[in-house]
């Protein structure tokens, strides 16, 4: 299943936020989403799975999703967003439970899911017990559960401290690498788009518009923290996006 | 550099009360122990205040005599059948009012309006509608809890974190579910802390329901009580309301602890 952005544009009232933007994400592939802060890069991502409505233009699903596919268009959030009162893997029966999947059926997602994000041992634990790195983990292993066609990435480790992140970037890519999944990555760090990123658009401020479509092809697992071709493409983003960056700080904050 | 040098005096204390348990006896056995001597050596007249010990006494004999259970019993059952209609009908209307556009708007200034009346000044108007009986007993208590739950609980639904909402719906979860699984759940603590007013308002309008058309109970013990102006009797009855008080709120205390353990 691939996603088609036609014509994407967006205002509140008469302030323009985002203009015109087309895209195509094909299955199999991580898009990264990189720009200044608030050129709508989240905003983008909740068109993309149906949380928000935007002005102009659609978001397009090509061809079906696959099939076993309870929710096709998964997010990822950068606060985790766990419910507090249940336990890891209620939190990830949590999502099965609306489709009918409970009892023995549930127990062997769960028990998979967990396996993949390395969490078996903490099927039990409260999300208060648990790291930042592990929470995330866990909405990994709840968004793994309902086997989505796309998954939708929003600065999914911006919460998390520089050490946790680089070991959550290998376990990203090492899921990606046993199973390849199509996503949507939305984040500010231009090292994890060169890192995850098979593609990586570059946004303007505002109004977001996109500036430039970079393809990495070096593969997932080939890449390494500190890879001499990846800064060069690194530094290349941080390039084009300097002055956008400088600009929109210097922005007076809307309302 | 001199090696004798000046420690940094520390400044970062205090602000952080703690409560240790024992305090609070001590503080209540010391002061009925100072109103105990003060009756006794006669610096307090036993017309101003009974002689704990009396009280004590008078507690004893009604509890003896089986008046106690007697005036209990209509009286906690007044309590739990007005408070669990009132909170319940409260709950749910907050509910409503936190989730839809149109009953809030439509219901809050309604709730602002009954909040401040004194529902005791409405016990005439219950009896006329519900009878001299339990009705009137039930309804006066249940109104009352009824207000400051739903002010509570729309509140506790106001304060819900969105994300959560905005995760459940991005994994396709009903609305009901949504409200069942996180709703619910993230208002828990708020409205478990407006139980623990409104239960107290629940106790303080035992009182007023029993001042009509009640033969046994504690509120009607008491009136009587004050109106013979028998201080023993009259304390003896506010300290079954004290501790009937202390009861609830223990009760909620579980609750939370039950119902809570997931917060930090």
């Amino acid at each position: 299943m691939d996603i088609r952005l036609d014509g994407i544009g967006h205002a509140y009232d008469d302030f323009e936020v985002m203009r015109d933007i087309s895209l195509d994400i094909s299955s199999g592939q991580i898009v990264c989403i990189v720009g200044p802060s608030g050129c709508g890069k989240s905003t983008l991502l909740r068109f993309i799975g149906g949380l928000e409505r935007p002005k102009q233009g659609r978001v397009l699903q090509l061809g079906e999703p696959p099939a076993g596919c309870l929710n096709p268009l998964t997010y990822i959030f950068q606060d985790f967003a766990l419910l507090p009162w249940r336990s890891v893997s209620g939190n990830i029966s949590l999502v099965l439970e609306d489709h009918g999947i409970k009892g023995a059926a549930a127990d062997k997602i769960i028990a998979d899911v967990l396996a993949r994000t390395k969490l078996t041992d903490f099927a039990k634990a409260l999300p208060k017990q648990l790291s930042g790195g592990m929470k995330q983990r866990v909405a990994i292993a709840r968004a793994l559960a309902v086997n989505p066609a796309v998954m939708l990435m929003d600065e999914p480790l911006s919460a998390l401290d520089s050490q946790t992140r680089e070991l959550l970037m290998d376990d990203l890519v090492e899921l990606w690498t046993r199973q390849p999944f199509s996503a949507v990555y939305v984040t500010h760090n231009l090292a994890e788009a060169v890192r995850l990123g098979h593609r990586v658009v570059v946004l303007s401020r505002r109004p977001g518009q996109i500036r430039e479509v970079v393809d990495i092809d070096k593969p997932l697992a080939a890449r390494e923290f500190g890879d001499a071709d990846l800064e060069k493409t690194q530094k290349y983003l941080w390039q084009l996006m300097r002055d956008e960056a400088r600009a929109a700080d210097a922005e007076l904050l809307h309302g | 550099m001199d090696d004798t040098g000046k420690s940094v005096a520390f400044r970062g204390g205090g602000f952080a009360p703690k409560s240790p348990r024992w305090v609070g006896v001590v503080v209540f056995v010391a002061l009925v122990l100072f109103v105990e001597w003060g009756t006794r050596a006669g610096w307090i007249s036993s017309l101003s205040l009974p002689r704990p010990s009396d009280v004590f006494e008078t507690f004893r004999l009604l509890y003896d005599s089986g008046l106690l259970i007697k005036h209990l019993g209509p009286s906690l059952s007044r309590l739990t059948v007005g408070a669990i209609i009132g909170a319940s009908v409260g709950i749910s209307v907050g509910i409503l009012i936190g989730l839809f556009s149109y009953v809030r708007s439509g219901l809050v200034p309604l709730v602002a309006a009954i909040f401040p009346i004194p529902k005791i000044a409405l016990l005439p108007l219950f009896v006329i509608w519900f009878g001299i009986g339990e009705g009137s007993k039930y309804a006066l208590i249940a109104f009352g809890t009824f207000t400051p739950t739903v002010v509570a609980t729309y509140g506790a639904v106001d304060n819900v974190d969105r994300t959560l909402i905005r995760m459940g719906q991005s994994f396709g979860l009903s609305w009901w579910s949504i409200v069942r699984k996180i709703v619910l759940p993230c208002a828990m603590p708020g409205i478990l802390s407006g139980l623990r007013i409104s239960l107290a308002i629940a106790i303080i309008l035992l009182v007023a329901a029993e001042m009509l058309g009640a033969e046994y109970g504690i509120g009607a013990y008491i009136l009587e009580a004050g109106s013979l102006y028998d201080l023993e009797r009259l304390f003896a009855g506010v300290v079954i309301l004290s501790l009937l008080g202390v009861l609830v709120s223990a009760v909620i205390g579980m609750a939370e602890r039950r119902l809570l353990g997931w917060r930090t």
